[in-house]
């Protein structure tokens, strides 16, 4: 097993690098740059922020410059915050990222799997319908309706939880966001589980468990839940990794100093390494987690084995 | 230089905020209203969106410079109605010529450990504002200082600015020409002080909590990026006895919308803006809270006068401008208040605006004479313009397009294409004057005087996108910055004012207005044009 997650992780290397050359020459390619303003500025002085940032040197040289320096875990400086490097830009936003994603994470998978499962064990009976209804509106309103919705019924109508901000990082500054979050997840890995949960219910190991006269909660919880889960977990590697770098929407709407808006922000003043950094942080998660689902095939799945 | 050669031109208006014995605010806060003052004395502000820093050399943008004016204090301050004001400097001396400066610093004034705020610390601080090292994007409000432009070009070591300490308390400022708004530049961030020993040991670091040692009434007490600014009172400052506010928190409001619900559920005392869309329901259900006042900006079309159609036409450029029905743009379509523009400069102090001399015609009249001088310039039903305009990728932005497009297909049955783009990209295509007809743009002035408004269209400035190219407007720029008598000054910048509502470059539209919420409890809010506000002026009523 550690073998093969070695091998998997080097094999990984060639795909960051080639996801950090897109990234770092697209961004360049993009029109206007970092110190494109309203007001123009003298080309001596913009010729001297440029080497400065050192943009004034080929871009293979920059390229190299930029590896370099990601190899001292050195993310270079950003444009557009100027008292903050890269790697704190992150390192501030990603535990706040983190912990918002994680938590939706874990409701999503809680709630998530729970209702499927119900769906499943009760096909075509009100309890289905309403756990697909409710997760068919949860996949068809966006987060920035449903952001605001809870906004203004629990922080502006009842007055019950904040508006937005971190307060003084109390769970109840996290509640809005974390529901926010979480509501498209839950009706996605309800929809994942109740699908894959009817398939596994109807194969002949299941019917052979209930012909023996097995309690059907044990046959679900002991014998159907595990490859009822697996097209989820593959879903939750992606997914996981883009919920807990962020969500630019959320972040706005509940001022959450999460990751998610330096992706946005940094593209749209074109603050390069800030681009580059959360690229290749972003990929490095998704990479890690890709990993960490098939890790997890081989505890699901008996057949599946990593040598 | 002995201080006879020197008018003296200490101003009294400081003494009265200086001293207090005569303002207003030497009434017990909340006293004469019979109010009395909340226990808890916090401020909690919207303010769009991040700072780009907090270092006042290296910040650009108006939510860093919101927080710099509680951080730090300029030679000269502002009083709440915006009027420039004593700030470290307690009075200064003008040279006859208006070239040279003297200021006499306080000496009480103190830096936020204790330090006493020296003259020397001013001449370090407007040398590292201008070095090219500190890759200050602002060098430019510093250009009236003789040889400023030259070091922030590299071109000459910093010690070349006309900037000198004549003894502790005292420093001297030569200017290239004479500049009547130097004291209000004095008020920007560019030309704040920094501590010199923090600076130097925490250089790019030097805005942090911990290593930020600022000399205005608050000190940075905690910076989370996208989170929030606190700031705390500095009991070193020299006038804190007279600061009411303890806690100051600035909170990135991008969004107006999430920023319009803080507010409602009680999170802002002001936000920063308003949802323009929800103008109508917030006069409805937030009228109170709702504070809408006249700002420093000229919303406006230009036109790229290096290309046809609008190259060497001026008749049609004018056609569009009087086609155009402003009361319909700033009573339907933006409806916060804005004012209508027929001339480029907004009222600023001491200067009479010039218009367009068809301001005063009925719009009627207007369209007649557009018919009259798009036929005039060739076109017709038959044979229309056709045209574009581009503009930043903003929902505002779209509605104004989309309507003055329909009504110069109205009046003149002209073709106009609409065209958004991203920012940077916007700002891309509008340099380059290729594919760029008629671009939208605004323009916020940085200090209150017209020639921030007049320095736009001069041959060749950083601002000037549509390629306007004048010798008598030029002339006219030059002769008003070497003019020392104020009132000839403003008549020179009236008449280039006018040169440009007579070749129209641009097509002037509306006058900003700031539109914000501010709770009711919320005393020593004074709109301004330029709308800076320091929240030592600041105090909350018992609510």
């Amino acid at each position: 097993m550690f073998r093969y997650a070695t091998r998997r992780l080097l094999g990984a290397l060639p795909t960051l690098l080639i996801l950090l050359a897109l990234a770092f020459f697209l961004i360049r390619v993009a029109p206007g740059g970092p110190f494109d303003a309203e007001r123009a500025l003298l080309p001596e002085i913009e010729a001297n922020l440029r080497a400065a940032y050192h943009l004034d040197e080929p871009l293979y040289q920059q390229f190299g410059r930029y590896l370099w320096g990601l190899l001292q875990a050195d993310f270079g400086p950003s444009f557009q915050y100027r008292d903050f490097s890269v790697t704190e830009l992150i390192m501030t936003g990603f535990p706040v990222s983190l912990r918002l994603g994680g938590s939706a994470m874990a409701l999503a998978l809680l709630f998530g799997i729970t209702a499927g499962s119900i769906a499943a064990l009760r096909q075509n009976t009100r309890a289905d319908y309403a756990v697909m209804s409710a997760s068919m509106t949860g996949i068809s309103i966006p987060n920035f309706v449903m952001a605001p919705l809870l906004i203004l019924v629990f922080a502006v109508y009842l007055g019950w939880l904040p508006a937005g901000g971190l307060g003084d990082g109390s769970p109840r500054n996290m509640v809005l966001p974390v529901i926010a979050l979480a509501l498209p997840q839950i009706a996605y890995i309800s929809r994942l589980t109740r699908g894959s949960m009817i398939e596994v219910l109807r194969s002949n190991f299941i019917r052979t468990a209930r012909a023996q006269g097995l309690p059907m909660r044990k046959i679900v919880l002991r014998h159907a839940l595990k490859p009822a889960l697996l097209p989820v977990v593959s879903y939750l590697g992606p997914a996981t990794a883009a919920v807990i770098t962020g969500s630019v929407v959320i972040e706005q709407i509940f001022g959450v100093p999460g990751l998610g808006r330096f992706f946005v922000q940094g593209a749209l003043n074109r603050d390069y390494t800030l681009v580059m950094g959360v690229v290749v942080f972003y990929g490095v998660l998704i990479i890690a987690f890709n990993l960490l689902v098939d890790l997890a095939y081989a505890w699901l799945d008996p057949k599946v084995k990593y040598s | 230089m002995n201080r006879n050669h020197f008018v003296a031109t200490v101003l009294v208006t400081i003494s009265l905020y200086g001293c207090g014995a005569e303002t207003d605010q030497a009434e017990p806060i909340g006293g004469a209203s019979g109010q009395e003052l909340a226990e808890e004395q916090v401020l909690r502000w919207g303010n769009g969106a991040e700072p780009g820093s907090l270092d006042p050399h290296r910040t650009q943008g108006v939510p860093g410079s919101n927080i710099g004016r509680d951080l730090f204090e300029g030679l000269t301050s502002e009083a709440p109605d915006g009027t420039v004001i004593a700030g470290a400097a307690e009075s200064w001396e003008i040279s006859d010529d208006g070239r040279t400066y003297r200021f006499f610093l306080r000496p009480e004034a103190r830096w936020s450990n204790g330090d006493p705020v020296t003259a020397d610390d001013f001449v370090y601080s407007l040398r590292r504002s201008l070095d090219p090292a500190t890759l200050s994007n602002y060098t430019f409000i510093l250009n009236p200082i003789l040889n400023a432009e030259a070091v922030a070009a590299g071109e000459l070591p910093t010690t070349e600015v006309g900037v000198r300490a004549l003894d502790t308390h005292t420093l001297e400022i030569q200017l290239e020409n004479t500049t009547p708004y130097f004291l209000g530049l004095l008020t920007h961030s560019a030309s704040y002080p920094v501590h010199p020993p923090s600076a130097e040991a925490h250089g790019n670091q030097y805005a942090r909590p911990g290593n930020l040692v600022s000399n205005g009434a608050y000190r940075l007490e905690e910076w989370v990026v996208q989170s929030h600014v606190k700031l705390v009172r500095n009991e070193n400052y020299w006038d804190n006895g007279r600061t009411t506010i303890d806690e100051v928190w600035y909170y990135p409001t991008e969004d107006q919308t999430a920023e319009l619900s803080r507010f409602r559920a009680g999170e802002l005392d002001l936000s920063n803006a308003i949802p323009k869309r929800q103008v109508d329901w917030i006069r409805e259900n937030l009228p109170e809270e709702l504070v809408i006042s006249p700002y420093l900006g000229t919303y406006y079309f230009g036109f790229n006068l290096t290309r046809p159609p609008f190259q060497d036409s001026p008749e049609l450029r004018r056609a569009l401008a009087l086609a155009v029905d402003r009361d319909i743009i700033t009573g339907q379509v933006t409806n916060a208040g804005e004012v209508p523009a027929y001339g480029w400069v907004p009222p600023v102090q001491n200067y009479a605006g010039q218009q367009m001399p068809e301001a005063a015609w009925t719009q009627e009249e207007r369209v007649a004479e557009a018919r009259r001088l798009y036929a005039l310039a060739g076109y017709s039903e038959e044979n229309p313009l056709r045209t574009r305009i581009l503009y930043n990728t903003q929902e505002d932005h779209r509605r104004i397009a989309v309507a003055i497009a329909s009504m110069w297909k109205q009046t003149l049955g002209v073709e106009v294409e609409i065209l958004n783009q991203e920012w940077k990209v916007f700002l891309d295509t509008r340099q380059q004057k290729i594919e760029t007809e008629i671009y939208r743009s605004g323009w916020i002035g940085d200090y209150n005087d017209a020639y921030t408004f007049a320095e736009l269209f001069a041959s060749g400035s950083g601002l000037n996108h549509t390629g306007y190219s004048s010798p008598d407007y030029d002339r006219l720029l030059r002769e008003a910055s070497a003019e020392g008598d104020m009132k000839r000054r403003a008549e020179l910048l009236q008449q280039a004012e006018r040169v440009l509502v007579e070749d129209l470059p641009i097509m002037p539209l509306y006058f900003y207005v700031t539109a914000r919420l501010v709770r009711p409890w919320v005393g020593g809010f004074t709109p301004n044009i330029m709308d800076h506000h320091r929240s030592q002026n600041f105090h909350i009523l018992k609510h």
